[in-house]
């Protein structure tokens, strides 16, 4: 009998391609939620509220399921503790003699830098608290590797901060809750961070693969590394404090260069959260923004193309002047509209909403007149032009009748 | 007649659900045995291959994708990543079901081998789009080694169901 003339052969078919239609459904969602995903983005409040509540269920169930191992461990070490004392006492012995050696030499060396620093007025990184936290989950996969710490922001923690065993760079935290914390390893593929060789100083990215040795991408210059060198944090763009060690350089069997992770030395189940600010969190940015920048000497020489006295200032003139070393941070990371929202705060020359508009919509006609490097400085400088203006009401009354920038 | 009773859905895709996910937990325990630390094998693959080769169902496709999210929040992924890749070998299978019928054990363990395979180089293309980094072969060859040799908990499951139903033998 063949299956149509079967009775039951007709609610086969059916059933098929209902699933095949649920699959279709699924995927097209899936593919939505991926899309819709900031898990690169490594904000908090891209951590999401699903992610925040699965991990808050997951530490204590991970807390308790990992306890055996804990104990199983502590047992084990007890009795190797015991079994291997006077080993151990001596190798502790050998270990105390050539530690006192350099004690005496990093004795004499904080003493010479602080003269150093004393004569130079060199301000160095206060230093930064930590808080310890312990590992109750961790994911070791090809395509995330992640793990779940149990402090949270109500020990100050804090998206972004650094994360260390006793023996190097873990990670950094990507997701908060109030009591634990989700680290993002060097091994995972989203994970990039800026170090740089101990001896030869030269500047890399620390990139992830998932595998257990991260590659060290965008390396410069000529023979800018050696195998077993030290490969520490370079600090560059604020996110880590510089120094931190992270591991010894290698060649891969792939040919590139690779780092063998210091934190691998031994089990990672407890862990330190430095709770590290950089720079842009340290300082007052109010503050900075408030201070009025001097206006150029008259008839001194400046960066960029500068205007004709006489004649109106074409667009780019104005600000590229702007970036003078004794100015404050430059205002590039502010968008237009915060710009804009700000104006009445610096005490402007009257510059009404209506202007602050024309100004923004008549940039666009303006930039392809103007050099590529006249645009950026324009667009970097606004909030230090302001100030011009509000000094200087010649300038201002120029400005209304120019066109706008 | 205890073969005519319809399968229950809560049977065979409930309870295997809750166990591949707690295997799952259970192996992101952060222990280390003699310096190496656990396997991380998908768990969830061995339940999506055997649920298209017992039958075709709509919930089966609804339980995948809540397992694959569940992964990514415990493994914390890209939200949707392994949601996709078991779909992808739930689809695979499920378009071959009647190849895969009346195969022997080691047949069907080579075609689990090779929906694993298919689904893990979704993930492969899907991460490194996602990340601008593709992750390291070899770190896939291990987790793809961890993952076929869960391929007897499948075959279990699929011995104790796929006769379950009459209207699908």
């Amino acid at each position: 009998m063949s299956l149509r003339e079967s009775p039951l052969g007709e609610l086969k078919v059916p059933l098929t391609w209902t699933a095949a239609v649920a699959v279709i459904v699924a995927v097209v969602a899936t593919i939505a939620l991926l899309v819709s995903d900031r898990r690169d983005a490594f904000r908090s409040e891209a951590f999401g509220t699903t992610r925040g509540a699965v991990d808050t269920v997951l530490t204590p169930v991970g807390d308790a399921l990992s306890a055996p191992g804990r104990w199983t461990g502590a047992g084990v070490d007890a009795v190797k503790g015991y079994f291997f004392a006077v080993s151990e006492n001596q190798k502790l012995k050998l270990e105390l003699q050539q530690m006192r050696q350099w004690h005496d030499v990093a004795l004499a060396l904080r003493n010479e830098n602080a003269r150093y620093r004393t004569l130079l007025g060199l301000k160095t990184d206060p230093p930064i608290p930590m808080v310890g936290a312990r590992v109750v989950l961790d994911s070791r996969g090809p395509f995330a590797a992640t793990r779940l710490a149990n402090a949270g922001s109500d020990q100050g923690v804090r998206v972004g901060n650094p994360v260390m065993s006793e023996n190097g760079l873990v990670g950094r935290i990507v997701g908060l809750t109030h009591s634990a914390s989700r680290v993002l390893l060097l091994t995972d593929t989203a994970s990039k961070v800026p170090v740089m060789i101990d001896r030869t100083n030269a500047r890399a990215i620390l990139t992830g693969d998932g595998g257990p040795n991260p590659k060290l991408a965008y390396l410069r210059g000529q023979d800018p590394v050696r195998e077993g060198d030290r490969v520490m944090t370079s600090g560059d763009g604020g996110e880590m404090p510089r120094g931190l060690p992270v591991g010894t350089a290698v060649k891969g069997l792939d040919g590139r260069w690779r780092v063998v992770l210091a934190s691998d030395k031994a089990p990672i189940d407890f862990v330190r959260i430095l709770l590290f600010q950089d720079f842009a969190q340290l300082v007052n940015e109010k503050e900075l923004e408030e201070r009025h920048v001097p206006p150029p000497t008259e008839g001194a020489e400046t960066v960029g193309p500068t205007p004709p006295a006489a004649a109106p200032a074409p667009a780019m003139a104005k600000p590229a002047v702007a970036p003078t070393s004794s100015g404050p941070r430059a205002a590039p990371a502010k968008p237009a509209s915060e710009t804009k929202a700000k104006a009445p705060t610096a005490r402007l020359e009257p510059a009404s909403p209506k202007k602050a508009e024309g100004q923004k919509t008549a940039r666009a006609p303006l930039r392809p007149a103007a050099k590529p490097g006249e645009t950026r400085s324009v667009e970097r400088a606004p909030p230090q032009s302001r100030p011009y203006r509000a000094t200087a009401p010649k300038h201002s009354a120029a400005a209304s009748q120019e066109p706008p920038h | 007649m205890s073969a005519a009773r319809s399968l229950e859905p809560w049977r065979w895709i409930g309870i295997p659900m809750l166990q591949v996910l707690g295997a799952t937990v259970l192996f992101g325990i952060p222990i280390q045995v003699w310096g190496f630390h656990l396997p991380e094998p998908v768990f969830p693959m061995a339940a999506v291959f055997a649920w298209a080769v017992i039958r075709p169902s709509i919930i089966a496709p609804l339980a995948t994708v809540a397992m694959g999210l569940l992964l990514d929040l415990f493994w914390g992924g890209p939200l949707g990543l392994w949601g996709l890749c078991l779909l992808v070998s739930y689809g695979l299978v499920l378009g071959g079901r009647s190849m895969l019928a009346g195969r022997s054990r080691l047949e069907l363990w080579a075609w689990y081998g090779l929906v694993t395979a298919i689904a893990m180089a979704v993930g492969y293309l899907v991460t490194g789009l996602k990340d601008k980094a593709f992750p390291g072969l070899m770190a896939m060859a291990w987790q793809y080694l961890a993952t076929i040799v869960l391929y007897p908990f499948a075959h279990r499951l699929i011995d104790m169901f796929e006769d379950a139903d009459v209207r699908f033998r």
